[in-house]
């Protein structure tokens, strides 16, 4: 394994409305009000960054853009400092697909994602919460990201596509070298693609003699409407997908999720008191910290909310900031555990909606149960520092907490 | 005398998000891609009125319309 570089430094933001960046230190620490004020600059604002790029402000204009795949196309999905040419038409199907391709590589992959299928791999969440919880509950102190929401996801996907567990910790460092330090270093992202492919490939033909009962297998023997197996590019790509999306994200709402009930008592102890909340907590949680913005590049030149858009940019696709726009959520920037009304746009909208979103609640629903269930007394070590991850995907990374008798 | 209640999804806008089975499980239903259509022909029985608001009010489509008869 070769070291990973630092990622170039960008110059430092002085007018987020005409010169935004989402890599900025200030967006990574706390990028609400920044949104508020480009909120207030418009519906859609500007930056020359990035190669130029968009960043809609509202939820009506994000939605407009998630509903137009003719403008808007996702064969770019993450805001990078170089555009390089597209060489693969399989880089990561369904997310890197536009209509009429994407229908079809959606549909095989939603049926192993349904909430009922989700009802069958819950118990095996269970038991990893709590082989994690076993392993510090003795503790007074702790970073809850590395001991506890850091290996949810990671495990429950590895489990789902019957890959080992035990290789957790390469699959979040490929992550890492993708989502984070690949939006300015290309070889890094590069070789974490390769790593990937030939680890994956190497399942895939062990699975040719030997087919096995999980959602690799599933691709191999999936078929297209002529009757065709998919292209081992296709198989790979998904597989990708697949992994990259079902970690950090989840963990990133996981740990935003712990990291709001550890500086919010009131809302802690309610959970606790009333658990048939926790789903719907687990929503507003999801509205007001999540995790995920995505990308599109603009292939024809359209409005916006009425604002002009031009080929050639890319567009921030933040669903985080669009739900915080006061116009839809009342009380917006405020974490109301009971909300009844909440339409929020975690998982996207429109036809790029998160194949894993019933995996990911499951996995938020599970991780946060079982640890209040066991844990109800915890709080923001003082002595330690919480990290935000950079980027596409925000989440704490370091989440120290005192626990139980030590607060 | 209260009124009937009728839930419809339309099939065009449901991307899957699967709130309103989540919500209101008795008057959805779920294919095996995962997207919501109405249990039956969408009759809401009494007593689960609160429930058809609440699926409509959580679909970030706007995909669900309860129409009142």
């Amino acid at each position: 394994m070769s070291d990973v570089s630092q990622p170039a430094a960008h110059p430092p933001v002085t007018d987020w409305v005409h010169d935004f960046d989402h890599t900025d230190p200030q967006w990574t620490e706390d990028p609400f009000p920044i949104w508020d004020e480009l909120r207030a600059a418009g519906p859609v604002v500007h930056t020359e960054r990035f190669l130029g790029c968009y960043m809609p402000t509202t939820y009506e204009a994000v939605r407009e853009i998630a509903n137009d795949s003719e403008h808007f196309s996702s064969r770019r999905i993450i805001v990078r400092d170089v555009r390089p040419e597209i060489t693969s038409k399989n880089a990561a199907p369904p997310i890197t697909s536009d209509p009429p391709v994407h229908k079809p590589a959606k549909q095989l992959l939603l049926p192993p994602f349904t909430p009922d299928a989700m009802k069958k791999l819950e118990p095996r969440v269970r038991a990893i919460c709590n082989e994690l919880i076993d392993g510090f509950i003795t503790e007074d102190r702790l970073d809850a990201a590395e001991r506890y929401t850091k290996h949810i996801p990671v495990r429950a996907i590895a489990h789902m596509l019957g890959i080992p567990e035990a290789d957790s910790d390469l699959f979040i460092r490929w992550i890492h070298m993708i989502l984070e330090l690949g939006i300015k270093d290309e070889n890094t992202l590069l070789q974490a693609v390769h790593e990937m492919s030939a680890y994956f490939s190497a399942h895939i033909e062990a699975r040719k003699n030997k087919p096995t009962d999980d959602l690799i297998s599933y691709l191999m023997n999936a078929r297209d409407k002529e009757g065709n197996p998919l292209e081992d590019s296709h198989v790979l790509g998904s597989l990708r997908l697949l992994l990259i999306a079902g970690i950090d994200t989840t963990w990133s709402a996981i740990g935003s999720s712990l990291w709001h009930l550890a500086r919010t008592p009131a809302d802690r102890e309610r959970l606790i008191a009333e658990p048939g909340l926790i789903p719907t907590a687990v929503e507003e949680l999801l509205r007001a910290y999540s995790p995920v913005t995505m990308a599109r590049e603009v292939v024809k030149e359209t409005t916006v909310s009425g604002c002009p858009v031009k080929a050639g940019n890319m567009v921030l696709l933040s669903f985080p900031a669009a739900n915080r726009d006061p116009k839809m959520f009342p009380d917006a920037d405020k974490v109301v555990i009971d909300r009844r009304e909440n339409r929020h746009a975690a998982f996207g909208l429109g036809i790029h909606r998160c194949v894993g979103s019933n995996l990911a609640r499951m996995e938020m629903q599970v991780a946060l149960e079982e640890w209040l269930k066991r844990i109800p007394d915890f709080a923001l070590d003082p002595a330690g520092t919480v990290t935000w991850s950079q980027g596409t995907v925000r989440g704490p990374r370091q989440l120290p907490f005192l626990l139980g008798k030590a607060m | 005398m209260t009124e009937r209640l009728r839930v419809h999804v339309d099939p065009d806008k449901c991307q899957g998000h699967a709130r309103c089975k989540a919500l209101a499980p008795e008057l959805f239903e779920l294919d095996e891609y995962g997207n919501a259509h109405e249990a039956g022909d969408g009759t809401v029985p009494p007593g689960l009125e609160d429930k058809a608001w609440l699926a409509k009010s959580n679909c970030p489509e706007l995909a669900i319309d309860v129409i009142e008869e």
